[in-house]
This record gives C-alpha cells, structure tokens and sequence, in this order.
C-alpha cells in the first residue's frame, strides 16, 4: 500500500530524520522570529506525540488539545467516540504558541484548534508545525515548520504511529473522518 | 417499560435519548463520564464555551419546578452555544387547556431539536421519546419517583474523579430511598460500572420492599451502614414526608441518620460525602460535615454542569446521525423529516 509514493518521497521511509529535519527548522523559527520562551500545544494524538519531542529538545512547556468539541464536522459526523480532556497547565495569553500536528490536511482541524486555543486565552503569535503535509488544502492554512510536503491519491491518507517510536506511513481507506 | 437501551440508542448503538442509566451497558456509561471529563476542563477556560451545538434549539420543559435542576441545565445548554428556551409549563399554555400533546407538536413545528423535560409522572419522559417526538432527543430531568438520570451520572462523576475505579468501592446511599427519583438510577449506574458493595441505609417506612433483588443490602442504623464505606451519599430528606407519618421528627431522624463529623469517622477516612442539594442542615447533616474537606456538594455542582453538557451532545450526535440515516427513507419512519 502506498508503494509508489514511498518509491517517490524516500523520505517517509525513515521518520526519525524527518523529526530531526523538523527540530532544525523550529529552531531557527524561533531565532528568526526571536520567539521569547514559546510553549508547545499538540493536537490530540499524534500531534501531542511530535510536541512531547518538540518540548524536549526546546526546554518549552507542553500542552494539548483535543478538538473533538470544536469540529466543523459535528452535523454530519457527530462527536467522536473517544473524547480527551485537553490541558494547557499554563496561561497562554501574550505568550508564542507552537502549535503541533502530526500532519497538515485540510487545515480544518488547526481551524478548530486556533478557535480552542482563543477560549483559553490571547496568545502574542501562534506558528503552526507538522511533520508532514499534504497538498489538499480546504482552508487557507499553511505550516511555519514541516518536515515534508507530498501529494497522495485519492483514498490515502499519511498516519503517524506511537508514542514511544514515531513512525510515519501512508494507509489507504475509503471514509477516513 | 421494556427496551430501555433500545429506545435511548441509535441503531449504530449511539446514545440518542437520555433517560435512564438502565440498559444502558458499561461502555455506555463510561464514555458518557469520559466526555463528561473533558467539559469540566472547558469550564475552566477563559471562555467557557463550545460551538457543538450552535444553531440548535434546546427547550427546557418543566412541568413541574426544579431551580437548580432548571438553571445547571439551562447554563450546560448555552455553554454548548445551543439556542435555549425554559418553559414553565405550569405557567404557560396547559394552564390554558392546551394538551401536553398539542404544546409539545407546537414546540417541535418550531425545529426544536432537543426537549429536557421534569415532569411529576414516572415515565413521563418516556413517553415523550417513544410516542410524540422520537426526532426530537429528549433528556429526561427527572420523572416523578421513576428516574433522575443526569444527577445519577454527576455522582458516578463525582465518586470516579476523586475515587477512580468503582470495583473496590464501598458506597452507602442514606435517606428516603423510597421516595427518591435519583437512588434507583444511582444503584443501576453503580452496579453497571462494577462496583459490588452498595449499601442503602435509612428506616424501614423509607425502604422500598424487595430493593435488595436489585443487587443492594438495607441497613436500619448508620453503624453498620456506613461502617468503613469510601462514599457516603445523602439523600434530601423532603420534610413534607413528615406529615405523611413516614417519619416521627426532623430532629429524630437527625438522631438516628443524621451525618455527623462523630458518624463520619466510621466511614474510611478518606471517604466522600454526596449530597444532590439542596441541604437541610441539621436534619440529613451537619454543617460540619456539609463544610468540611471530605464533603463534595460544591464539586457536585460543577461537576453537575459538564454531566449535562455530555449527555446533550451525545444525545444530539446520536440523534443527527439517526436523522441523516433515514434522511431519504420515506416520512413516517421516525416522523416527519426535516432538512
């Protein structure tokens, strides 16, 4: 399954690099953009995953969100089954926010998540990070940091495993939500 | 009333009325808990607000009054950004002759999408979801002696957030079992999430015959009844049972079941205290007791909140999805569709 893509982004082949690849480039996001002690927000669940690996190598807090109650989708698909409490143990206002997703799709979720992240507070900037995106935009939403941008067929969708190793694939299925 | 689980779920098995913890199965009840988990937490943000339910219309529908009942739903309503309506019923148009038939195809002709209903009649709720608006998901907000479910689930919410799992516990339900709408629903959702030592203490004229073929031991003295219990749960002693002769006097029954710090201290000394409000102090409790730091009426309140908000949006996706599934079968199915 997603043979010719992995034949064509030899990358998704070794993960670890990837997230190395990613680490670079927060850190010079941070020093360009001279983000003063920025804390780290992961999207439930492979987003939280990448964030925890985030928050250690940038000495930042962590926290996460689970935007369950915040999907545009709640009419036609209802609530998800497994909700989870998101936590943010800080306050966020005028403070810079990394905001992390495993992968980038539609953008409909970061929407959600941006619109979560203002009930918790204002925070001075928010820049959003993923390990990979994927060339099928709905909203005008782009990552500051990504590791990997590819284009996929139509019934592919790019699934990051974990916690304790990440490893990123490409799985194919008909109604992914 | 038989189907119980049937008639709250979807065909898929997903939660589209809610009106008794009974049939519902364990899962059930845990993922109500766990979603109700994470509203606590919206309750602590700056904005405590979720767009989950913009756009609908919850009416409130109490036939008979509850004000703290009424408000906790109202504010867990519009904490979903649900547009709300309360109506007294008593005071509105079936004091004028109009049927509770006719008020409730009124209400549904407005695309109401969700009816909390407190009716004095057991089963009342009931027979609103299974024969005047099946399309519409109704939450039942107690229902004469029969059922009050969503105070049930905040207590299952209550004694998991500060006690976790509910196998090794020991509870003790004192009071007016016999009278209580919530003590039924309390013992059916205790027994379904596993815990096996249910104790129900208070006098004989305030027992229920026959209540322990449901899984329960009665106990006639605070001694033995809450003798090293984890949760201890007071029931309202509604001082109008005093006339009725069930009871001799508030300050005899204080005497013999009244929670005191010296009571207390047989329970484990880590134990709860539950307490669904309002208090009568000095007849179910001390303020002692009421005020100390094992009393959890304040926590109950919050947790009141985000219990109900779990359950109306559960209620709402389930009732949605059951929608769009019969969206192109012909009407009639699960009553008039709308678009």
């Amino acid at each position: 399954m997603g043979a010719t893509q992995t034949l064509k982004y030899p990358e998704l082949a070794d993960t670890p690099a990837l997230v190395n690849h990613l680490l670079d480039q927060i850190d010079r996001l941070i020093t360009t953009h001279k983000l003063d002690q920025p804390l780290v927000i992961g999207i439930h669940t492979g987003g939280v995953w990448l964030a925890k690996v985030i928050a250690e190598h940038i000495q930042a807090p962590l926290g996460q969100l689970d935007i369950a109650f915040y999907r545009d989708d709640f009419s036609k698909n209802g609530l998800h089954p497994q909700v989870s409490p998101s936590s943010l143990p800080f306050n966020i206002n005028d403070r810079h926010v990394l905001l992390v997703d495993d992968v980038l799709m539609s953008g409909r979720t970061v929407r959600a998540a941006m619109n979560e992240l203002f009930d918790f507070g204002r925070p001075a900037s928010i820049k959003l990070i993923t390990l990979c995106s994927v060339n099928q935009r709905e909203l005008p939403i782009q990552a500051d940091a990504c590791a990997l941008t590819l284009d996929l067929d139509v019934g592919q969708y790019l699934q990051l495993e974990g916690p304790e190793i990440l490893k990123l694939s490409i799985i194919e299925h008909a109604n992914h939500d | 009333m038989t189907n119980l689980a049937n008639l709250q779920l979807t065909e898929r098995g997903e939660l589209r009325h809610f009106l008794t913890p009974e049939g519902l199965d364990r899962l059930m009840l845990e993922r109500i808990l766990d979603t109700a988990d994470s509203f606590v937490v919206v309750g602590n943000q700056e904005v405590k607000k979720v767009p989950l339910l913009r756009g609908r219309t919850v009416v409130n529908l109490f036939f008979e009054n509850s004000t703290r009942t009424r408000s906790t739903f109202e504010l867990a309503a519009k904490r979903l950004s649900a547009d709300v309506l309360t109506l007294d019923i008593k005071t509105s148009a079936t004091s004028k002759g109009e049927s509770l038939l006719d008020t409730l195809q009124n209400l549904r002709a407005m695309h109401s999408d969700m009816f909390v209903v407190r009716h004095g009649d057991s089963g009342a709720a009931h027979f609103i979801a299974s024969q005047v608006t099946p399309d519409v998901a109704i939450i039942n907000a107690g229902d004469g002696r029969h059922a009050h479910p969503t105070q049930a689930m905040l207590d299952m919410l209550t004694i998991r957030r500060h006690k976790g799992q509910f196998e090794p516990l020991s509870v003790a339900i004192v009071g007016d079992i016999l009278h209580s709408r919530v003590a039924r629903d309390q013992i059916h959702a205790l027994k379904t999430l596993g815990c096996s030592d249910i104790r129900l203490v208070g006098p004989n004229t305030l027992m229920p015959q026959g209540i322990e073929s449901m899984g329960v031991t009665t106990h006639k003295t605070m001694d033995s009844g809450i003798d090293s219990v984890d949760v201890v749960i007071m029931l309202r002693l509604q001082t109008e049972r005093m006339e009725c002769a069930f009871l001799p006097s508030a300050g005899e029954y204080f005497r013999l079941y009244g929670l005191t710090t010296k009571r207390l201290a047989q329970a484990k000394p880590d134990a709860i205290v539950m307490h669904p409000g309002p208090i009568n102090r000095g007849i179910e409790i001390e303020s002692a007791v009421a005020d100390g730091p094992q009393s959890m009426i304040l926590n109950q309140v919050g947790y009141g909140i985000a219990l109900r908000m779990a359950v109306m949006s559960m209620a709402m996706s389930g009732q949605m999805q059951q929608r769009q599934a019969h969206a192109n079968n012909p009407p009639g199915l699960i009553g008039e569709q709308r678009s």
